[in-house]
C-alpha cells in the first residue's frame, strides 16, 4: 500500500479542468519529484491533495484511507504537511511564533519538536525572536519548512521550495530535504530546478498539460533523452 | 498660551483614548474579516445605553455596569456576525460593508426605540476638576485615560502571549496560510468580535461619561475613528492607538483657532492627507 495514492484526478479552480486525469503515488520513505513545463498542473496537483484546489473526479488516498476533498486542518492532523510556494510564512510573527502556529492543533509540549527544527535549521535558532518578514528568502523557506515539520508529518508536500533562492541556498534546501527524508518523512515536491531535484529523488513524474507524460526513477528520467530535450532544457 | 496648549493636549488625550478604543476594534476586525465595519460606532452606542440601563435601571455601580455591558455587547456582536456577516463571508468586501451600514441603522433605531431620542447622562452629580501640574481634569476623565491604558496593556498581552492572540495576528497576516496550518479560523473570528465589541463598548461608555448619551453618539464619532484607523494603518491595532491619539489631540488643539464644531473636519483633513501621502498609514507596510 502506498503512503499517498492519486488516481484519475480531474480538477482545478472552478473553471476548465487543469488536471485531466493524473495518477501519482508516493511510497513510504520516498522523495518524489514532479517536474514539467509551466501550466502542466504541477502545483494544482499538490493543492488538490491538500484541499486547496477543487477535485472534480478521481481519488486521493493517504495511508489507505480516502482523503479526497478533506479540509486542510483535517489533513494536517492526519500527518500531511504542506508548504505553499509563496506567502508561506506569517511575516509579522517571529520565527518562534511561526513555529508555534505550525503546532496550533497540538495540545502537548512542543518544545522538543521546536528543538528538532532548530537542529535541522540552525540559523532559525539565532533568528527565533526576529520577525519572519525581515528574513532572507532562504531563511523564510526554512521557517516555512520548519513550520510544516511541527506536526511531525509522515508526508511533506513542497511547492517549489527553491523558487527565487540563490544557488547557495538552493543547494542547502535540497540538502535539508534529503536530511528530513532520511529522518523518515516522505516528500512530494514540485520543482523548477528539475535536474537538481531529480538528482535527489527516488522517483519522478513529468506532467504536461494536466496529464502524466513520464514516470521513472529520478536517475532514469535524467538519463532519458526525450525528457531532457523536452522538459529539462536539452 | 502655553498653559492653554497643555490643557488642550490633556483634553486631546482623553478624546484620543476614546477614539483609540474604537479604532483598535475597527482595525482588528478589518485585519481578520477584511471589511470596514460601519456599525462599529453604533455598537459603541448600544454598549453605552446598556451600561446606562444597569446604572439607572438596576442601580448598579458604573464599574459593574461596565463589565455587564461588555458581556452584552460581545454577545450582541457574535449574534449579528452569525446572523448577518457569516453568510456573506465568501462575498465581496463591499457587500459586507453595505450590510454593516444596514446593521448600523438597525442598532441606532433600536436604541432610539428603547431609550428614546433625548440625551441622557450617567450621573447628574457635579464633578470638581482636579488640578495636576496646572492641568484641570475631571476625575472621570482621568479614569477614562487610566482605563484605556489598562485595556491596551491587556490587549497587548493577549496578542503577544496567548495562543488565540497569536492566531489572530497570524490570520491577519495571511488567512489562507492560517487555514493550511490548521487554525480554526471561525473561532478566531468569534474571538475578534468579542475583543472588538468589548473595546467598542468601553469607548461608548467612556464617551457617555465624558459627554452625554444620545442615539447618534457612536455614529458621530465613527468618522474620527475611521480617521484614526487609517492614520495608524488599517488592520494594525497598535497603529490604531497612535492614530487615535493623533486625531484626538489634533481635534482638541484645533479648538484654539476654530469653533469646536469643526473638530470632525480636522479628523477628516488628517484622514484625507494620510490617504494622499501614505495610504498604508503610519504603521502599514507599503506593498
Amino acid at each position: 500500500m502506498s503512503l499517498l495514492e492519486i488516481r484519475g484526478l480531474h480538477g482545478g479552480y472552478g473553471g476548465a479542468d487543469i488536471l485531466k486525469g493524473i495518477d501519482l503515488r508516493v511510497e513510504d520513505g520516498e522523495i518524489v519529484v514532479i517536474v514539467g513545463p509551466n501550466g502542466a498542473g504541477k502545483s494544482t496537483a499538490m493543492k488538490s491533495v491538500f484541499g486547496l484546489a477543487q477535485v472534480r473526479s478521481g481519488e486521493i488516498r493517504f495511508d489507505g484511507a480516502g482523503i479526497t476533498r478533506l479540509r486542510p486542518d483535517r489533513l494536517a492532523r492526519l500527518g500531511i504537511g504542506y508548504v505553499p510556494q509563496e506567502s508561506n510564512v506569517f511575516p509579522s510573527l517571529t520565527v518562534r511564533e511561526n513555529l508555534d502556529m505550525g503546532a496550533f492543533i497540538r495540545r502537548d509540549d512542543i518544545s522538543p519538536q521546536i528543538e528538532r527544527v532548530f537542529e535541522i535549521f540552525p540559523p532559525l535558532r539565532e533568528k527565533r525572536s526576529q520577525r519572519a518578514g525581515a528574513l532572507s528568502g532562504g531563511q523564510r523557506q526554512m521557517v516555512a519548512m520548519g513550520r510544516a515539520l511541527m506536526l511531525e508529518p509522515r508526508l511533506l508536500l513542497l511547492d517549489e521550495p527553491t523558487a527565487g533562492l540563490s544557488p547557495a541556498f538552493t543547494d542547502l534546501i535540497f540538502e535539508k530535504i534529503v536530511e528530513i527524508n532520511r529522518a523518515g518523512v516522505s516528500v512530494l515536491m514540485v520543482e523548477q530546478n528539475a535536474r537538481q531535484a531529480l538528482g535527489i529523488a527516488h522517483r519522478g513524474y513529468v506532467l504536461a498539460l494536466g496529464s502524466n507524460r513520464f514516470e521513472d526513477s529520478g536517475a532514469n528520467l535524467l538519463a532519458n533523452r526525450e525528457v531532457a530535450e523536452m522538459f529539462l532544457g536539452g | 498660551m502655553f498653559q492653554e496648549f497643555v490643557q488642550l493636549v490633556a483634553y486631546g488625550i482623553v478624546l484620543g483614548s476614546i477614539l483609540s478604543l474604537g479604532a483598535i476594534g475597527l482595525s482588528l476586525l478589518f485585519g481578520i474579516l477584511r471589511f470596514a465595519h460601519f456599525a462599529h460606532g453604533d455598537v459603541m452606542t448600544v454598549g453605552a445605553y446598556m451600561a446606562l440601563a444597569f446604572v439607572a435601571g438596576l442601580g448598579l455601580p458604573l464599574w459593574a455596569a461596565f463589565g455587564l455591558a461588555i458581556v452584552g455587547g460581545a454577545g450582541l456582536a457574535i449574534v449579528i456576525d452569525q446572523l448577518v456577516y457569516r453568510r456573506l463571508r465568501r462575498t465581496a468586501p463591499v457587500i459586507l460593508l453595505i450590510a454593516s451600514v444596514g446593521v448600523a441603522l438597525i442598532l441606532r433605531s433600536l436604541v432610539q426605540f428603547i431609550w428614546g431620542p433625548d440625551t441622557q447622562v450617567f450621573s447628574q452629580e457635579l464633578e470638581m476638576p482636579l488640578r495636576i501640574a496646572g492641568i484641570r481634569l475631571k476625575p472621570s476623565q482621568l479614569n477614562i485615560v487610566v482605563g484605556t491604558i489598562v485595556l491596551v496593556v491587556l490587549l497587548h498581552l493577549f496578542l503577544q502571549r496567548t495562543r488565540m492572540g497569536k492566531a489572530m495576528r497570524a490570520m491577519a497576516d495571511n488567512p489562507d496560510l492560517a487555514r493550511v496550518v490548521g487554525i480554526d479560523t471561525e473561532r478566531v473570528v468569534v474571538a475578534t468580535w468579542i475583543i472588538g465589541a468589548a473595546f467598542a463598548v468601553s469607548a461608548g461608555i467612556f464617551l457617555g461619561v465624558d459627554t452625554r448619551l444620545q442615539p447618534t453618539m457612536g455614529w458621530h464619532v465613527l468618522l474620527p475613528i475611521f480617521a484614526a484607523t487609517i492614520l495608524g494603518g488599517i488592520g494594525k491595532p497598535y497603529g490604531a492607538i497612535v492614530g487615535g491619539m493623533v486625531v484626538g489631540i489634533a481635534s482638541e488643539l484645533s479648538t484654539a483657532a476654530f469653533p469646536s464644531v469643526y473638530k470632525p473636519a480636522v479628523a477628516f483633513a488628517l484622514m484625507v492627507a494620510m490617504l494622499i501621502v501614505r495610504p498604508t498609514g503610519l504603521f502599514g507596510t507599503p506593498r
